[in-house]
């Protein structure tokens, strides 16, 4: 109701909702002063089709009365709870407030569990079966949508299986990846490369990195352009993690394999997004998750009971 | 297009002349039924033991190293003796209901309200209530003495009795029904610690209070004014329904007289107007003015008229179950009764006993886990090594026995298609467990778009499985 920038709705609501009550209760008190007209059989008197009669079965009174205590009932709930308009009740009670306090109540009950996962090292908790119970839940629920029920990622989403890290695959490393995010940039690059030539030879030397089937003759002609792209990705091509610039000797592509999808990288670019989970999930949570994702592709170390 | 010549006559509806007002309401009469003995008060009781030892004695009942019936409402599971059901099982839950509805169409359309003379629990605790009270205050017309007397301590004491005897078995109720929910023996040692919970709290009083209310003051006027059934039953009524009937033609005209005059020298019928059968009548009613709505059928007129139909040495049967046709038609009982094969009780009978049947089939056929596919909407569908195309799926496998069981998953529906993660799951005794499965399928061997693969789920200890249909995406 506040959503509204006049109070009309407000005071047309209470109206109605306070009128349709004192409707019912003058009702009430007009079918309770009239007495219906009945004959000697008990029946109204009026016959249809011949012999359907209507009989006079009047309401016990103590059935009258849980009409009128019906009545009391609305006008205590409305003073009490927010039902008439804008008016919030003498509770304060809202929906948003219940939420919050079931999750507090949930989040006060899983609090010592999650304690002792905090006092845990990501290496160790990693061994913990209850912990990776938690996680793998928190993975389901929170990451899989993106980088898959065996987090195996997709074209474009990273592989979390693996040991190729963009960003670094420590256990610092990741928490830092979960709890900020991360953006990956691929600039353009077709005007500092050169001719659209010169882009098809680099990207044979890219294909050439990895030992993958390249042209050689065009991966010899594009190893001279490849100092632009050496700026972030190395010399050597193995990327730089500080950077989250790929690696390009390992024979991973992420945004896909062969000279078409180098090409249309180096021309084009790529904006890539793993979005900050610091407000979603909570701090002893992303570091169960930390551990999860890490235990994805390391062996955990042996747990301290 | 309205031509008068031609129209129908305007229905009218007739007023007959009006002989006083009714108010609106009414403060309903206070009933004291006496107690009867007979043919359908034994039903009756036997219904009684019946339904309450089984309502009582089932929460008493172990399998295994657990309550033998337990609906755990958290946990949402529901242990009927050897059967884990899940609420993925709530398709058994409405074939119950659906039972239910149709032997209460079956026995109604039969025998009229047979449900609420024998077996509804408001007729079965008022029973019991009504026992109670005959037991500490003395049959009807000791009560109805009692009631028109002054106040005093002794009525106080007589009363604070029948008070405390109601309200011990109504919560014993309550505690019974919510015993059904929380482990009886976890929680009698709550009620000894006075340790329970606000649910359980609300629930034991509810239903206890709910009891006593309706078995010890509201009694009939739940049937009149409040029960649904009541009113549509009659709806499954015809002529050759039995019903409690007056035969009037035999008990007109009504009317006292010494047990050794002869009744062919009397100008009367065999009614002798002794009024037990109003005064027997848990709803108040007078049966010799026919068939009334507020009758449950319950046969205790029948009882107490046969009793004095014995003293006078008259035939029993001036108030029996009869249909409407076998008195108007004079027919006898194996007449009467083999009006009972008609097309509506036999279309009742024959639904009934299909669905019966297919409750029964499928619960002797069920395989005691379950399973769920969801395919991954992220990822749908990747290719990896050699371009093979591989699609993720998560399937929740549940174990519905209550030991731990090892799965098997294999895949099947395309030529080549296998599963290359791990494909067995071992899931704990009445638990729910997760397997996430990779599947490929080799490049080229079908064309882009979606297909139809099914999953085949192996229990350990058989050779049955579970089939469950999914779909394998591949890219164009």
């Amino acid at each position: 109701m506040s959503d509204f920038t006049s109070n009309f709705w407000s005071v047309f609501v209470t109206a109605i909702t306070i009128v349709s009550i004192l409707a019912c209760l003058v009702l009430l008190i007009l079918t309770g002063r009239s007495k219906g007209i009945v004959s000697g059989d008990n029946t109204t008197g009026h016959v249809w089709d011949g012999d359907l009669r209507e009989m006079n079965n009047p309401l016990p009174g103590w059935w009258v009365g849980l009409f009128v205590m019906t009545i009391v009932f609305a006008f205590v709930y409305l003073a009490l709870y927010p039902g008439l308009g804008s008016y919030a009740g003498t509770f304060g009670w809202t929906s948003v407030a219940q939420h919050q306090a079931e999750v507090d109540k949930g989040n006060a009950e899983v609090a010592p569990l999650y304690a002792r996962f905090s006092a845990m090292k990501p290496e160790e908790l990693a061994g913990d079966k209850p912990a990776m119970a938690v996680g793998e839940r928190l993975f389901m629920n929170n990451c899989a949508p993106c980088h898959g029920s065996d987090a195996r990622g997709n074209k474009g989403i990273p592989n979390l299986t693996d040991a190729d890290w963009l960003h670094g695959g420590t256990p610092a490393k990741i928490k830092e990846t979960l709890t900020l995010g991360r953006i990956g940039l691929m600039p353009p690059m077709a005007a500092a490369v050169g001719t659209a030539d010169d882009v098809k030879n680099v990207a044979q030397y890219v294909l050439s990195l990895s030992g993958s089937p390249h042209d050689s003759v065009r991966a010899a002609l594009g190893k001279s352009k490849f100092t632009v792209c050496a700026a972030c990705h190395g010399g050597d091509g193995k990327g730089m993690q500080a950077l989250g610039s790929a690696n390009l000797t390992d024979n991973i592509w992420l945004h896909g394999y062969g000279e078409a999808a180098i090409v249309a990288m180096i021309n084009n670019g790529k904006t890539n997004q793993m979005p900050a989970q610091a407000g979603k999930l909570s701090e002893a949570q992303i570091h169960v998750l930390t551990a999860y994702v890490w235990g994805l592709s390391n062996r955990p170390a042996a747990s301290v009971q | 297009m309205f031509n008068s010549k031609t129209a129908v006559a305007r229905k009218v509806i007739p007023v007959v002349a009006q002989d006083g007002y009714a108010p609106a309401s009414v403060v309903p009469p206070r009933i004291y039924p006496r107690s009867v003995g007979g043919l359908f008060s034994n039903w009756r009781w036997g219904m009684v033991w019946l339904t309450q030892l089984v309502f009582y004695g089932l929460p008493w009942l172990q399998w295994g190293q657990r309550q033998a019936v337990l609906f755990d409402l958290s946990a949402r599971r529901f242990y009927i003796f050897g059967l884990v059901l899940y609420p993925q099982d709530f398709i058994y839950l409405s074939a119950l209901l659906v039972i239910a509805a149709l032997s209460l169409f079956l026995f109604t359309a039969v025998a009229g309200r047979l449900w609420c003379g024998f077996a509804c629990p408001q007729t079965v605790y008022t029973e019991i209530f009504l026992w109670l009270e005959k037991v500490v205050e003395g049959d009807r017309s000791a009560r109805m003495r009692r009631d028109a007397l002054p106040w005093s301590w002794a009525w106080v004491a007589r009363k604070g009795v029948k008070h405390f005897l109601w309200l011990a078995l109504a919560l014993w109720t309550g505690f019974t029904f919510v015993a059904y929910f929380t482990p009886l023996k976890a929680l009698g040692l709550e009620v000894w610690q006075i340790n329970l919970g606000s649910w359980e709290v609300f629930w034991i009083f509810f239903y206890g209070l709910a009891t006593y209310g309706n078995a010890g003051f509201l009694r009939e006027q739940v049937c009149k004014h409040m029960c649904p059934y009541a009113r549509f039953q009659s709806a499954m009524f015809d002529k050759d329904t039995l019903i409690v009937t007056y035969d009037s033609a035999r008990g007109e005209p009504r009317g006292a007289r010494s047990r050794q005059a002869e009744l062919s020298t009397l100008n009367l019928g065999a009614c002798v107007d002794c009024t037990l059968c109003v005064q027997v009548c848990p709803t108040g009613i007078d049966i010799r003015q026919g068939l009334q709505y507020e009758c449950i059928g319950c046969g205790a007129c029948v009882d107490v008229c046969d009793s004095v139909m014995d003293k006078m040495a008259y035939p029993r049967g001036l108030i029996k179950y009869t249909t409407e046709n076998a008195l108007a038609r004079g027919w006898t009982q194996a007449q009467t009764l083999r009006h009972v094969l008609r097309p509506r009780v036999l279309i009742y009978t024959s639904i009934l006993l299909v669905i019966v049947l297919a409750m029964g089939f499928s619960l002797a056929w069920r395989q005691p886990f379950r399973v769920d596919v969801i395919r991954d909407r992220g990822v749908m569908a990747r290719i990896v090594e050699g371009g093979r195309i591989e699609n993720v799926y998560r399937l929740q496998i549940m174990n519905a026995t209550e030991s731990r069981q090892h799965y098997k998953v294999t895949v099947s529906g395309l030529t080549g298609l296998v599963v290359v993660s791990k494909n067995d799951l071992t899931v704990a005794a009445a638990q729910s467990g997760w397997l996430v499965l990779r599947v490929q399928l080799p490049p080229d061997v079908v064309a882009g778009g979606s297909h139809s693969i099914q999953f085949s789920i192996f229990s350990n200890d058989s050779a049955d499985f579970v089939a469950e249909k999914s779909t394998f995406m591949v890219p164009n």
